[in-house]
């Protein structure tokens, strides 16, 4: 670890204004020290999110859940409003990483950092979530760029995520053994706009998978997606998974999540 | 009459309470005033020389106390590392071990080699002033894998070793078993890969160096399982120190695995370094640097071939092994794929004739030494794996053909064409123990059952065998080692009869201040509170060999009962004296001493107290109650046993669910159940860590260690773990006064061989380990 400066506001409005170019929002830390001690990254001031209380918690209004972006994972898997909302995505929360993490790592950290074996953007592009920062609001799927590239601007502080509730929806990962981040993991929901089925782990992005919305729409069950395939080319390929072993477990992680679906 | 903590019993361990509060005294805890910290520039190449080293910045750098390379260690006279196990070749010449200095000298050959060591005021500054050391290297193509480095062609990794090649090494009569082979009726054969493992210890390596300029001694704390041993190489080898000037301190220590027994580079400069500035420097491995540097287990790859006659009666095994040492020899590293593995390559079965031959080589990696089992899993994995494919190809039940060619019970000593001599065992009592307890006759139903369900199920074996209790010296002296492997102890009483027992044995994990506390607590009648077991320090205990090859009950838990025998001699003499009796009529039990035929008696407390207070006393003893003893196994043990495990495969993900695990082990007589149970544990849970989810990788080309960090490298989660079904059959080891064998790492040998068979069972077809979702969705997947 190099050493840095240290900030701890109280606002958002405070944070933004001091984030300089070389300075990061520091939130649960899960990713970022780790790298900041194998001197992987170097900042010159850490803006810590922790003491600003309007960007924790969830809520629930009308056809909305809205979700703080400094709200942990663990909050959202305990929370009787995500569960009767969306359980699927309470199920999601509950499955990443250990207890420490859950109980550090936040959803703002999670998907401004677009780890793309991160479980988050799976649920924000398979809902049709929308990412609100202190400057403007940006569609899920506009949100997740590339491999840990993002919509996000230098000094743009993402607050809070809001999820339109679906009539169904299911989660299904298959975990690194390693990391327990996903190898490959499918979110599958039956929404107002249609059903909509998005894939993380698989490839450098989070992505629908367009076939299978397809095949859902006329037959919502996991026998419709079992036996759709997906091209292997452009998925990625490392010593845990090739990109062909990543196009089946699409298929068997899509069913499995059908049939959670709930 | 039984004693309360005695010998048998589950006693909780003494020194739990201590570790699991935060209380225990682990290396990082020890700090000491004006204490510097050094931090190892490593190589970012596989393989470079290097043709200039730049300081010039770094030591002007903020708190830098001082920078050392290679050539500051070379012109101050200090040895390079060294292989203490002399291997001859098939042609009678020596191993090729090349230098092995602690800091790079022109060259690098794997990554993570140590290039410069940097000792600064705080860990940042000596971190900070290493990036501005400049090294010009000349990059190099590298070799990491062991059949690539010995083909024609290979990089050259050491100028002193031509081709890669360490040592081309056999054992056996190759003509009897080339003649058995020929007039076989079956032959099997099997090609297997033996994956490279990280030992993974909880607490990363570390020393704290400490020079007294008054005394002119040095003093190092570090992370060891056989302080002396480290000592003595740095002494006499490295030229460190003299012996009397060196003092090694290995304190609480949390796991070693072997990956401790070793000297390496790092506390060799660290103890070094203390005394060039005049300072307590502090050298802490982080886990990035464990991964990259702890040596490494394993790594081979081999062919085997058996030969049967038409009964299905083995007549002749013959084994070929390619083992990679990585690009240093470290201290134990050659025995490893030699006499601790191609020795037991007779298994639990009666094999007329045995022939192996291993060739040893270089490549750009970390050194590869003894990891928990060391040799005997490898040997294990080789026959166990050979038996069920033989079974197989004769269509036979696996434990039908293991049983139809096992030693048998009256068989003992039973000389294997491997030089080993079995003492004792009950091969046929465990395997039918284990098939009972898995209920090995309703597989098929339970086969029957996953199929219905989508599901593949499979059933594996291993009749293990290991030797350990290591290791009668004359013997081992006779086969290349360079040390003897007995062990020492002292018991001492104390005037108010508590007892310290001070052992050449040394405890990073198993349980000692417990074990042989029950021992002392069994035959001399001292509660277990009243005994301290103090080891891991060379002014404090007589010299030892310390602690690996599941060696420490058996060869520092039988010097402990000869210093008790004299113990109980001497008292024997006072008891008679105090009570007006003659010795041959003292009768003695649990620490109670009587006279024969009478109700006059004395506890050992009040004879130990009359010793050290001698008023009333033998005119021709010495006062004092204190014995020390040095004892030398008179042959190696032979724990052994089977494991049966069940797995269920999902088609579709490839995933092996371990859904059931029998254990039969035979560790002779048990001092502490619940201690060898927690062994088992532990030895089974890293097994199944190398079958299904560990292994190091490279990169081919760049020689780059992908598996850097848990990230990628999986070590076994409980939630991995099924519950196991563990029992013990105990024939008593007839060559040590406790009848034990030793129960280490017993659990690490079995398991990769038996979950592999389960798996091989299921899938129908062969697959290397680990054995990864991937793989085994292939495997189902392909023709
Ligand atoms: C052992 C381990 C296992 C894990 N397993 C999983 C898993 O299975 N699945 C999974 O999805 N994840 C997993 N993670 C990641 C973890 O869940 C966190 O989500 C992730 O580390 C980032 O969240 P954080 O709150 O810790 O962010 P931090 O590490 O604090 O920050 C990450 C990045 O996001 C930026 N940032 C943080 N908050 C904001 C904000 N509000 N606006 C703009 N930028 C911001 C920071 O500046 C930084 O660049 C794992 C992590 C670890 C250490």
């Amino acid at each position: 670890m190099y050493s840095f400066d240290y900030e701890r506001p109280s606002g958002v409005n405070e944070a933004v204004s001091a984030v300089g170019e070389d300075d990061k929002f520091l939130a649960g830390g899960q990713t970022l020290l780790p790298t900041l001690k194998l001197r992987l990254a170097q900042a010159d001031k850490l803006i810590d999110l922790g003491g600003i209380a309007e960007l924790k918690g969830i809520s629930v209004s009308g056809s909305e859940l809205s979700i703080g972006a400094m709200t942990r994972h663990v909050d959202v898997a305990n929370s009787a409003d995500v569960k009767s909302a969306i359980p699927a995505l309470s199920h999601l929360a509950s499955h990443i990483g250990d207890a420490q993490v859950r109980n550090r790592g936040t959803i703002g950290g999670s998907i401004a950092n677009n780890d793309p074996a991160a479980d988050y953007p799976a649920a924000l592009v398979g809902l049709g979530a929308t990412v609100h920062t202190d400057k403007r609001s940006i569609s899920a799927e506009d949100f997740f760029i590339d491999l840990f590239e993002t919509a996000l601007e230098e000094d743009e502080l993402v607050t809070k995520v809001t999820f339109p509730i679906p009539e169904k929806a299911g989660y299904a990962k298959f975990p690194n053994p390693a990391s327990r981040f996903a190898l490959t993991g499918v979110f599958v929901a039956q929404t107002a706009q249609g059903v909509r089925v998005a894939v993380t782990g698989a490839g450098p992005c989070v992505f629908r998978q367009t076939d299978m919305e397809a095949a859902l729409s006329s037959n919502f069950s996991a026998e419709a997606v079992s036996g759709i395939k997906t091209e292997a080319s452009g998925l990625s390929a490392d010593i845990h998974a090739s990109a062909d072993y990543r196009a089946n477990l699409i298929s068997v992680m899509a069913a499995r999540a059908v049939q959670a679906a709930s | 009459m039984s004693v309360e903590n005695g010998i048998g019993a589950s006693v909780r361990r003494k020194e739990d309470q201590r570790f699991i509060t935060g209380n225990g005294h682990y290396l990082d805890d020890i700090n000491r005033v004006g204490q510097a910290y050094g931090y190892f520039l490593r190589s970012p190449h596989a393989f470079a020389k290097i043709s200039n080293i730049d300081l010039t910045a770094a030591k002007a750098a903020p708190g830098v106390v001082d920078i050392f390379t290679g050539a500051d260690m070379v012109a101050d006279g200090v040895g390079g590392l060294i292989c203490g196990w002399g291997i001859t070749s098939k042609d009678g010449s020596p191993h090729n071990a090349p230098p092995h200095n602690s800091l790079a000298v022109d060259a690098v050959r794997h990554v993570g080699d140590q290039v410069a060591f940097v000792i600064a005021d705080t860990l940042q500054q000596a971190k900070d002033a290493a990036e501005l050391i400049e090294v010009d290297y000349e990059v190099l193509t590298p070799v990491t894998n062991i059949s690539k480095a010995l083909a024609p062609g290979a990089p050259q990794i050491h100028e002193e070793a031509p081709g890669n090649l360490c040592y081309d090494w056999e054992l056996g009569d190759k003509a009897a078993v080339d003649a058995a082979f020929a007039n076989a009726a079956h032959v099997s054969k099997i090609d297997l890969v033996n994956n490279r493992l990280s030992p993974n210890p909880m607490e990363p390596r570390a020393a704290l160096g400490e020079y007294d300029a008054g005394s002119e001694e040095l003093t190092l704390h570090t992370t060891s399982q056989n302080p002396h041993v480290a000592r003595l190489i740095m002494s006499a080898f490295l030229g460190i120190a003299p012996e009397n000037k060196l003092r090694v301190i290995a304190p609480d220590v949390g796991g070693g695995f072997g990956s401790k027994i070793f000297v390496y580079a790092e506390e060799t400069t660290t103890i070094w370094a203390a005394r060039k500035i005049n300072r307590p420097v502090k050298w802490t491995s982080d886990r990035s640097e464990a991964f990259l540097t702890d040596a490494h287990g394993r790594d081979h790859v081999s062919h085997a071939e058996l030969a049967m006659d038409n009964d299905g009666k083995i007549l002749a095994f013959r084994v070929s092994t390619q083992a990679n040492m990585g690009a240093y020899l470290s201290t134990f590293a050659s025995a490893v794929p030699t006499y601790l593995y191609g020795t037991l390559l007779s298994g639990q079965y009666k094999i007329p004739s045995i022939y192996v031959e291993v060739q040893a080589g270089f490549t750009n990696t970390t050194a590869v030494d003894a990891y928990r089992g060391a040799g005997r899993p490898e040997a294990t994995y080789v026959v166990e794996r050979m038996m069920d494919t033989a079974a197989r190809d004769l269509s036979m039940d696996p434990t039908e053909f293991r049983l139809k060619n096992f030693i048998q019970p009256d068989a003992y000593p039973y000389e294997t064409p491997v030089i080993m001599t079995y003492d004792s065992g009950d091969y046929p009592l465990a395997m039918n123990l284990a098939k009972e307890m898995i209920d090995y006759d309703g597989f098929a139903a339970r086969k029957a059952q996953s199929e219905a369900n989508g599901k593949i199920r499979g059933i594996g074996t291993a009749a293990y065998i290991e030797a350990c209790g290591i290791a009668p010296s004359a013997a081992v002296g006779s086969l290349g080692a360079g040390v003897g492997l007995w062990e020492s102890a002292e018991v001492r009483f104390n005037p108010t009869g508590s007892v310290t027992v001070f052992t050449g044995s040394h405890s990073h994990g198993q349980g000692h201040e417990t074990t042989f506390a029950q021992i002392i607590a069994d035959k001399l009648g001292v509660p277990i509170e009243s005994v301290e077991v103090v080891h891991g320090d060379t002014s404090k205990v007589p010299f030892g060999m310390g602690t690996y090859g599941s060696r420490s009950l058996a060869v520092g838990g039988s010097a402990i009962v000869k210093a008790v025998d004299k113990i109980v001699e001497k008292s024997k003499k006072i008891a008679a004296h105090l009570m007006e009796a003659s010795v041959e009529d003292i009768e003695h039990e649990h620490g109670v001493f009587s006279v024969a035929g009478t109700d006059k008696q004395m506890t050992m407390g009040e004879i130990a107290f009359a010793a050290y207070v001698p008023h009333n006393y033998p005119a021709d003893l010495e006062p004092g109650m204190a014995e020390n003893a040095f004892y030398d196994p008179l042959n190696f043990t032979f724990p052994a046993g089977t494991h049966i495990a069940e797995v269920e495969i999902d088609p579709a993900t490839g995933i092996v669910d371990i859904v059931d695990w029998a254990a039969a082990d035979d560790f002779g007589n048990i001092i502490n159940p619940m201690i060898v149970e927690g062994q088992v544990h532990g030895g089974v849970a890293q097994g199944i860590g190398q079958a299904l989810l560990e292994g190091v990788v490279y990169d081919d080309d760049s020689g780059q260690l992908i598996t850097g960090s848990y990230m990628d490298y999986c070590m076994p989660r409980a939630d991995d773990l099924p519950s196991f079904r563990i029992t013990t059959t105990n024939t008593p080891c007839p060559s040590n006064p406790l009848g034990v064998k030793g129960c280490g790492e017993a659990g690490a040998i079995a398991a990769p061989a038996a979950l592999m068979n389960a798996i091989v069972n299921a899938l129908g077809k062969d697959i290397d380990m680990p054995a990864t979702p991937e793989k085994v969705w292939r495997a189902i997947n392909s023709n």
